[in-house]
């Protein structure tokens, strides 16, 4: 996994609720054997007509956002099918944190496992910085890992809370599967125990 | 595994100090996984993952493999599909074969969809952990099994582990009480729940759902019942067994070694007397009319005859800006009403209601009439059991008289990755999980809504009462 520590760049505001992992990359892109290319699908249903050309209209073809690194939406985001490919289409397009009030769980936890740092502020909060986002295309915010704060626009730092051991490992990119694998004597014996008391688990 | 004699325990209690194995150094519990589901979807990556770092599926006899989601569901198909998917398909199997994997591949006498295929092949227990890289892995929850969805990170965590790490979840119960017209089903229920709780109104890892209304469904219903638990935000909803589901696992469990001990011990994973959740509520309900989704979320469900409401009577004003996103994109205004709604599609199938019984329910609508003319309707059984026994009941003769399609099991329109797809702009409705924008092809407008629903819109052309259709030529 890719360490995150700090970043800073333009942030792109998706100002609505219950952005659904349908929305982020739509079933044509989810055709593949593999996590790579994902980008060009990145809201696809929205970011494209259906003869596939760019709608202008859509706030991703819009010049200031190309280059969009950090991405602020409304409650929820994220819901719906577990699908990955949604966390791999923000990293391969270059988005590399997203702040919102709420996510959906699995998403969350896909974020977490593949170095997408997803950051829960108040809805207060994200209110305000997608006001000030939406007034001021092109402006950038910045994501301090280290220190556990999001600054706006404008400079002013939002504090955000995280669970200590997964902080740690996005800070060091740890791989989460070694790290249980290291525990293999401890799964075995769980498994010679359940095995006896629930022999037709076999 | 710790116990105190005195302190009463919730099922989730339960079920968590059977599982957890060890703590983590990074404050996580690693937690056991009894069953592992993989389909064509989400696994690829993950089988991929596993060997570019060098490691083994831990335990195959503890995972099954399903092609499902990409699959063509035309009579005569072979691996053929979307352009891309045959080789999803093939990944699936060649990776099934390599790792010593059962796999219900496609002309398996038991292939279907995961949720489906699962229960029925007696894979799922009560008191099990069950996980799969989808979503409405919730589903399973109906047989007393704390079942979640994962993603394909997770997926190649358990492949190598047979873990997952974790901390406790959040965890909740709801009670459902009240009454329902005899002729709606566990579909109406779900959104009309989801409808009142909202999106996120049983947010949590694990929500335990009992309660009269829960208690009085069906083995099926239930599984249709918990199938929607995610649509509002419920990791996992899982109903403890009782009689029910003791004798639908009697039914599917007959090979496993000690089954009487078995289902002695099933029995027994309950929520102890006394036992109190962090959080609890209790819902009544008195539904009378067919629910159906008129938006883009599923929470934006409506009775058949009640106007679609006004964005000026939300209550935020994210909430208005939502219902005008839906009301624009489904093409429909506030004042409105779903009764009349023409139909262009409709969809009967899905892991929410792909079973035996909601194509019964389904015929039953349909026996001795005609799909309306504008009309292009289909159902795809949940499985190859699911078509057999349907077919061993005449199902598929009614449905085709009446000019349905009669299709192989698979996703299928429910997630719209094979070539089944709603054109855009096109109105349907489905007995799928999902109305989101695009859910079910680019520019799709999706209903969601009972299987009697979806076969009376087929016969009228237009979304009506199933019940004023009554029942078709001389009942099933």
């Amino acid at each position: 996994m890719q360490a995150f520590d700090t970043l800073a760049g333009v942030a792109l505001p998706m100002p609505r609720a219950n952005i659904d992992t349908d929305a982020i990359i739509p079933q044509r892109w989810l055709v593949t054997v593999t996590r790579e290319g994902l980008g060009t699908g990145l809201f696809g249903g929205w970011r494209y007509d259906t003869e596939g050309r760019a709608r202008p209209e859509f706030i991703l073809n819009q010049p200031p956002y190309r280059h969009a690194c950090i991405l602020v939406a409304g409650a929820n985001y994220g819901c719906g099918s577990s699908r990955e490919h949604a966390v791999w289409a923000h990293l391969d397009h270059g988005i590399r944190a997203v702040v919102a009030p709420s996510f959906g769980p699995i998403f969350y936890e896909n974020c977490l496992n593949n170095g997408l740092l997803p950051v829960v502020l108040a809805d207060d909060e994200v209110a305000v910085l997608l006001q000030q986002l939406q007034h001021r295309p092109g402006a950038a915010c910045r994501v301090d890992l280290r220190r556990q704060e999001v600054t706006g626009p404008d400079g002013i730092v939002y504090p955000f809370s995280m669970d200590a051991g997964r902080r740690a490992a996005l800070l060091q990119g740890l791989d989460d599967i070694g790290m249980s694998a290291r525990q293999m004597a401890q799964i075995d014996a769980f498994q010679a125990r359940q095995l006896r008391e629930q022999p037709w688990l076999r | 595994m710790t116990t105190h004699a005195a302190a009463p325990r919730t099922l989730f209690d339960k079920l968590w100090d059977a599982h957890r194995i060890a703590e983590r150094p990074d404050g996580r519990t690693l937690v056991h996984i009894d069953r592992h589901l993989v389909h064509d979807l989400s696994s690829p990556q993950a089988f991929s993952g596993l060997r570019a770092a060098g490691r083994r599926v831990r335990n195959p006899e503890r995972t099954f493999a399903m092609a499902d989601h990409i699959v063509a569901t035309d009579e005569d198909r072979g691996d053929a599909t979307v352009p891309g998917g045959t080789e999803m398909i093939v990944a699936l199997r060649e990776n099934a074969r390599a790792f010593g994997i059962r796999h219900f591949d496609l002309g398996d006498a038991g292939q279907g969809i995961v949720h489906v295929v699962a229960p029925e092949q007696g894979l799922v227990h009560p008191g099990m952990t069950v996980v799969c890289g989808d979503s409405h892995t919730c589903t399973l929850g109906a047989l007393g099994a704390w079942a979640w969805g994962i993603g394909t990170s997770e997926v190649e965590h358990v492949l190598a582990t047979q873990t997952l790490a974790m901390h406790r979840p959040h965890a909740m119960r709801f009670y459902l009480e009240g009454t329902m017209d005899a002729a709606l089903s566990a579909k109406d229920l779900a959104l009309h729940l989801i409808r009142r709780i909202g999106v996120r109104g049983a947010a949590a890892g694990f929500v335990e759902l009992d309660g009269g209304l829960v208690r009085a469904l069906s083995m099926e219903a239930r599984f249709t019942l918990c199938n929607m638990g995610i649509e509002a935000g419920a990791r996992a909803a899982v109903i403890a067994p009782d009689a029910t589901t003791l004798a639908y696992l009697r039914a599917r469990c007959h090979a496993l070694p000690h089954l009487d001990e078995a289902l002695a011990r099933w029995a027994a994973w309950h929520s102890d007397a006394g036992a109190r959740y962090a959080a609890e509520e209790r819902i009544d309900v008195q539904l009378n009319t067919p629910q159906l989704t008129w938006g883009i979320t599923p929470a934006q469900t409506a009775g058949i005859d009640e106007t679609l409401p006004q964005p000026a009577d939300a209550a935020s004003a994210q909430e208005a800006a939502q219902w005008q996103r839906g009301y624009d994109y489904m093409g429909l205004r506030p004042g409105a009403r779903l009764r009349g709604q023409v139909v262009d599609r409709v969809f009967i199938g899905s892991c929410t209601n792909g079973r035996l019984s909601d194509l019964v329910q389904a015929a039953a609508v349909v026996k001795g009439r005609r799909v309306a003319s504008r009309v292009r309707a289909m159902v795809v059984p949940g499985s190859a059991v699911v078509r057999r026994e349907a077919q061993a009941l005449g199902l598929d003769r009614v449905f085709k008289e009446a000019g349905f399609e009669w299709r192989q099991p698979g996703c299928s329109m429910c997630v719209g990755m094979n070539a089944d797809q709603v054109a855009p702009g096109e109105r349907c409705v489905s007995t799928s999980n999902r109305n989101f924008e695009g859910r079910q092809g680019p520019g799709a407008r999706t209903h969601l809504a009972s299987p009697q629903s979806a076969a009376a819109a087929a016969i009228a052309g237009c979304i009506v009462d199933f019940r004023d259709l009554g029942a078709g030529d001389a009942g099933l």
